[in-house]
């Protein structure tokens, strides 16, 4: 297996479970006791409402592509190999957005489209570290 | 209520802008520092208020032997700027200081003397955005636009006519750095960067810095150029990376436009220049829907048919912008610049690089990721 290259994140004492969860492959992110948002990124307080009760919850791992973009020129030689490729915004069905890649399907404007349904992948880039990623949801009957 | 209106009284860029291989980022902001105050027709000895983005103050002051008893290094990226000039003036109205010099510059594209910048992996970008190979600005602007050309029928030959304004404008300015004539067609078949942009889309990337002297504008009545009054300034914070822009189709110009209008009591109408950070195409565009120019979604029509380009009746970006004069990373200093000569008339003679009768302009800085905005209006005196 060939060295991993591109940025990975670190996780901090708020954020670890999230990561956690998906090298477990079951997404969960925080909900808000008080107003019952979901929440993302992780926080020691929900920025709707500023409770401190914030709750770990499993989600779906579905949601729709909020935007994109596809990127042709990459920010650095780690990622050049991969473009172009698709950085998109996911609204999960819970509500709350995140940040990641749409794979399985081509980097095209006219195959990946703002309000598609998509579902994550766990991508396990390294022993430590899961990234999650969403591919556009297929109809099991043809 | 202000006890003193406060005035900029001197701007300039660097001896030299464009490609400056041979001058480090400090250099080039000493040069503008002393070029700007050489127009207001004051010393370094009399600035005893300093305002940088990016730098130390503590750098900055020590580089040109200043010692201000006043200083903020407030960094919201290419709005900070405009952001300094509405604090600038307001520590002058309050009497704390008499002459605030602000400074930006960067060996943006010879990279000469940067200041060490990493984004650290337990950061929240680092965490939620890094991995992914999010490109930085481009990334984050094109993903913006590509909502807002879903939601609003905003189309890619709109955002061309930006550029090719931005173009027309600059080959007026002797100074910019593109100059060639620039066609909608050429725009569009420029190369993706990461879709929905364009090349011609991005700003440049060049060497060069900015400074801007702020006085009372009684002490300005005594200086060597008519001053620019300050009337009106509001700033505006939303989030800091992208994904947690609530709304990625509309920028806090939405708080910092209408914030500067009511204090300054002035209506878009009076508006005769406009200088709106264009570090890409659709920052224009979604910033003067923002500011209430025109309507969420109308920024497209607003925008073609030249309206903006010299000679058509809203005046905007007129020397050629970061598209096309000079971006060497943050660019809200240079649309001060271009703002107060345009106000002082200092283009009288030379056609179209001067707007007619310019009496009231606006400024208008965005940061970051679409995350922080500074709007200022000024006013000829
Ligand atoms: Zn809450």
């Amino acid at each position: 297996m060939t060295e991993y290259t591109k940025p990975l994140p670190k996780a901090d004492p708020v954020t670890a479970p999230f990561w956690e969860s998906l090298k477990r492959e079951k997404i969960e992110v925080q909900r808000c006791d008080d107003c019952e948002a979901h929440i993302f990124y992780p926080r020691a307080l929900c920025p709707h409402c500023s409770s401190r009760r914030l709750k770990w919850t499993p989600v779906s791992g579905r949601g729709r592509i909020y935007t994109l973009t596809i990127v042709h020129k990459a920010p650095g030689p780690a990622f050049k190999a991969d473009a172009p490729y698709v950085v998109a915004l996911v609204e999960l069905d819970e509500g709350c957005r995140m940040m990641t890649n749409i794979v399985d399907a081509p980097a095209d404007p006219d195959h990946v489209r703002i309000g598609m349904p998509v579902e994550i992948v766990y991508h396990h880039v390294t022993d430590d570290v899961t990234l999650p990623k969403f591919r556009p949801v297929v109809r099991a009957e043809a | 209520m202000p006890t003193r209106q406060a005035a900029v009284v001197g701007v300039a860029e660097s001896d030299e802008i464009g490609v400056v291989p041979n001058k480090s980022t400090l250099q080039l902001q000493g040069e503008a520092v002393l070029n700007a105050l050489d127009d207001a027709g004051l010393a370094l000895r009399d600035v005893d208020g300093l305002f940088t983005a990016g730098f130390r103050t503590t750098e900055v002051a020590e580089y040109l032997g200043i010692h201000p008893r006043y200083y903020d290094g407030t960094h919201v990226g290419g709005s900070s700027f405009v952001v300094h000039l509405g604090h600038a003036a307001a520590a002058i109205a309050s009497g704390r200081i008499e002459v605030a010099l602000i400074v930006h510059g960067e060996s943006g594209r010879s990279r000469v003397g940067l200041p060490a910048s990493a984004s650290s992996a337990q950061g929240m970008e680092g965490q939620f955005e890094n991995p992914y190979g999010m490109p930085g600005a481009p990334g984050a602007y094109s993903m913006a636009c590509a909502r807002h050309m879903h939601q609003y029928g905003t189309t890619d030959r709109q955002l061309a006519e930006i550029a090719v304004a931005a173009r027309q404008w600059a080959r007026l300015n002797p100074r910019a750095f593109k100059r060639d004539p620039l066609t909608i067609e050429e725009v569009l078949a420029s190369p993706y960067v990461s879709w929905p942009f364009r090349k011609l889309d991005c700003c440049l990337v060049t060497d060069a810095a900015g400074a801007v002297v702020v006085t009372s504008v009684e002490r300005a009545r005594d200086l060597k150029k008519a001053p620019v009054r300050v009337l009106g300034w509001g700033e505006g914070h939303d989030h800091q990376i992208i994904s947690q822009m609530p709304d990625v189709t509309s920028g806090p110009g939405r708080i910092s436009g209408p914030d500067a209008f009511a204090m300054a009591g002035v209506k878009h109408a009076d508006v005769d220049v406009a200088e709106v950070y264009d570090s890409f195409t659709y920052t224009v565009l979604t910033s003067l829907e923002d500011l209430g120019f025109c309507r969420k979604g109308e920024g497209g029509d607003f925008v073609s048919g030249g309206r903006i380009a010299p000679g058509g009746d809203f005046p905007l970006n007129t020397s050629g912008g970061g598209l096309s004069y000079t971006h060497p990373g943050m660019f809200g200093i240079f649309t001060i610049i271009e703002c107060i000569r345009q106000l002082r008339g200092d283009f009288r003679g030379q056609g179209l690089r001067q707007v007619a009768d310019a009496k009231i302009g606006l400024v208008h800085g965005t940061g970051g990721k679409l995350s922080a905005t500074g709007t200022a209006i000024l006013a000829a005196d």
